[in-house]
């Protein structure tokens, strides 16, 4: 799936849709939306786990202060979800075991 | 790589009400000025709008003094023009240094700033890091929300109020179907507006004060009639959505079960409360099926910057930590001025007025800003309107009650009640120092910015105000925002440099 959206990178948005990818899934958000709001707005509100209780975290200050929104852009790590604006074919990872059921998974 | 140097006379951090105000003053004195924002683009948070890119002509719907913004951005815009202004908008500061008088005692300031968004990440062609020389110094850095911890404020779903408000006013869209706002202040209520008439359902705001202790304060309030009309706007929008506004309320757990699931707020237990905060016992309540929990508490002032420079601090009205300036805005420090929620929170209004006096000082040298009596007449006013909402919109002092000793104070280092409790009774830990380091409270990623108030009042004990020794340890940070490594090491090549004598002497 991240290929599909490596494939679209570099291309203009299509009819006010910008495609990303979250944890390889495709994604589709609003041109200028933020990656918070991106995610948030598909229903999915935690994207990091927290080192000591692995604790789900998602937005929370939305302004750049607490940084528990961090995930990964394009392969750069801790970056601000509340900050990083949506742009078409960009990657995006989070840091939450890929499935919360399964005890064994490993961490993103 | 050593970051590009930008010189000006004057250089303003933040492009909120009192930056843009400060550096369109400065300009239109004649100075030059570099304007450094942490944001994409011009407005700060209480003028935070849809990127331009997206939506070019913003309408100001949903916000305040949009009038006053519009003539502030025109006027910066065309000092751009002019090349008075130098806009450096996508960068945070990390490190603010007086220069070394090598000659004179006029040698300036040096700001290292970092990329807001690492560059790969940005979709902007942002100029990356620079390096900012200056004669004189503005300081108009905002605040943000302030946050008291409450059994399951660490859930996904719960946000700051302020972090709610960003988000519809950035992204146009809602994080969320259904909210309760929590907390204290006059801020809960354009909050609540705001989701309502972008078609969210606010099931109640809970403001833990009282509309008595309003009375004493109405002459203050009545100073500044623009205010009462923004009640009046708000009343109307609150009996067109049918939203409750539950005074003496509190929320005391956000519930994490139901629908959701145990990882996502889904409910709050709500009770009233005494003055002092203490919950009445037999006026628990639950509110289902709620998908953000939205809490403020006032305002903390942004001081990192300015306490990296030891400027002389007083606790305000509200307890937070605010500098201490003249009548023309400057600080302890010769040559570095405050404006805005960094001198007391007290609104845009006000910023705008302190920015534009702060601005026309720093280009004016030694001679006075050209002040109307007029202009300090509605600054008075407004600081008297915020001192009288601040008493009227207390922190309770029972809140430290709510807690239980499980409840995550430090959200990033994940430190307990418990925890921080165990460390005043039994190491003596009574500041927010002592408990960073006994309890790693403060340690983390945000360094303190969100638990620094509540872990300052867990050390004073129950029911006590912190210090503002205590709250200026919270707020000190060896770096005023997260670096790599290399950025450190720059920092060498600077001074290996002999062309650059503004820089070598600054090594303290």
């Amino acid at each position: 799936m991240s290929t599909r959206a490596r494939g679209a990178a570099k291309t203009a948005a299509i009819g006010g849709v910008v495609r990303v990818s979250f944890d390889g899934r495709p994604l589709e958000a609003s041109p200028g939306q933020s990656v918070g709001a991106a995610l948030t707005s598909q229903g999915i509100t935690a994207w990091r786990a927290t080192r000591k209780g692995e604790r789900p975290r998602g937005l929370f200050c939305g302004i750049g202060v607490c940084f528990d929104c961090l995930l990964t852009v394009d392969g750069s790590a801790n970056q601000r979800a509340c900050l990083v604006e949506v742009r078409e074919g960009m990657e995006i990872e989070g840091s939450c075991r890929e499935d919360p059921s399964e005890e064994t998974g490993g961490r993103a | 790589m050593t970051p590009p140097i930008v010189s000006a006379d004057i250089a303003v951090v933040g492009a909120g009400p009192a930056g843009l105000a400060a550096a369109v003053a400065a300009a239109e004195s004649g100075a030059t000025v570099v304007l450094v924002d942490a944001g994409a683009q011009p407005g700060g948070q209480f003028w935070r709008h849809r990127p331009e890119t997206v939506v070019p002509v913003p309408d100001g719907q949903g916000h305040h003094g949009w009038k006053s913004y519009l003539d502030l951005r025109a006027r910066f815009d065309a000092a751009r023009h002019q090349g008075l202004i130098t806009y450096l908008p996508g960068l945070q500061v990390w490190m603010a240094q007086q220069n070394q008088p090598a000659q004179g005692d006029d040698a300036g300031f040096t700001l290292r700033t970092t990329p807001t968004v690492a560059e790969a990440a940005s979709d902007r062609s942002a100029a990356g890091a620079r390096t900012v020389v200056a004669r004189r110094l503005v300081l108009c850095t905002g605040g943000y929300d302030r946050q008291l911890p409450v059994p399951g404020w660490d859930l996904p779903g719960v946000m700051a109020a302020g972090g709610i408000q960003a988000f519809i006013k950035a992204n146009g869209i809602l994080p969320g179907k259904r909210f309760v706002i929590a907390g204290t202040g006059p801020f809960l209520l354009p909050v609540a507006a705001n989701i309502a008439e972008a078609g969210g359902k606010v099931l109640a705001v809970l403001e833990s004060s009282s509309p008595t202790t309003w009375l004493p304060h109405l002459r203050a309030a009545a100073g500044v009639p623009e205010k009462a009309l923004e009640g009046a706007e708000y009343a109307a929008v609150f009996a067109r959505h049918r939203i409750p506004y539950r005074t003496r309320s509190i929320v005391t757990e956000v519930l994490g079960s139901g629908s959701l699931g145990a990882d996502h707020a889904s409910g709050v237990r709500t009770a009233k409360v005494d003055a002092d905060g203490s919950v009445r016992p037999g006026t628990e309540r639950v509110y289902e099926d709620v998908d953000v929990v939205g809490f403020g508490w006032g305002f903390t002032p942004q001081m990192e910057l300015p306490l990296s420079f030891g400027v002389e601090t007083r606790l305000d009205t509200d307890g937070s930590l605010v500098g201490v300036v003249d009548e023309r805005q400057q600080s302890s420090v010769p040559g570095l001025y405050l404006a805005g929620e960094v001198t007391g929170v007290g609104g845009a209004t006000l910023a705008v007025l302190e920015g534009l006096a702060a601005g026309t000082a720093a280009a004016g040298g030694s001679a006075l800003p050209q002040k109307t009596a007029a202009s300090e007449k509605t600054t008075a006013r407004h600081r008297r309107f915020a001192e009288a909402m601040h008493r009227a919109h207390p922190v309770p002092p029972a809140w430290q009650d709510w807690l239980t000793p499980e409840t995550t104070v430090c959200r990033c280092e994940e430190v307990t009640a418990g925890e921080i409790t165990e460390a005043r009774e039994s190491l003596g830990a009574r500041d927010a120092r002592s408990l960073k380091s006994f309890t790693r409270a403060g340690m983390g990623w945000c360094q303190g910015r969100v638990c620094g108030f509540a872990s300052a009042c867990l050390g004073a004990g129950p029911g006590a105000s912190p210090t503002a020794e205590s709250l200026s340890s919270a707020a000190k940070r060896p770096l005023a925002a997260p670096v790599g490594i290399g950025e450190l090491a720059a920092l060498d090549a600077d001074y290996e440099d002999p062309t650059n004598s503004l820089l070598k002497g600054d090594r303290a």
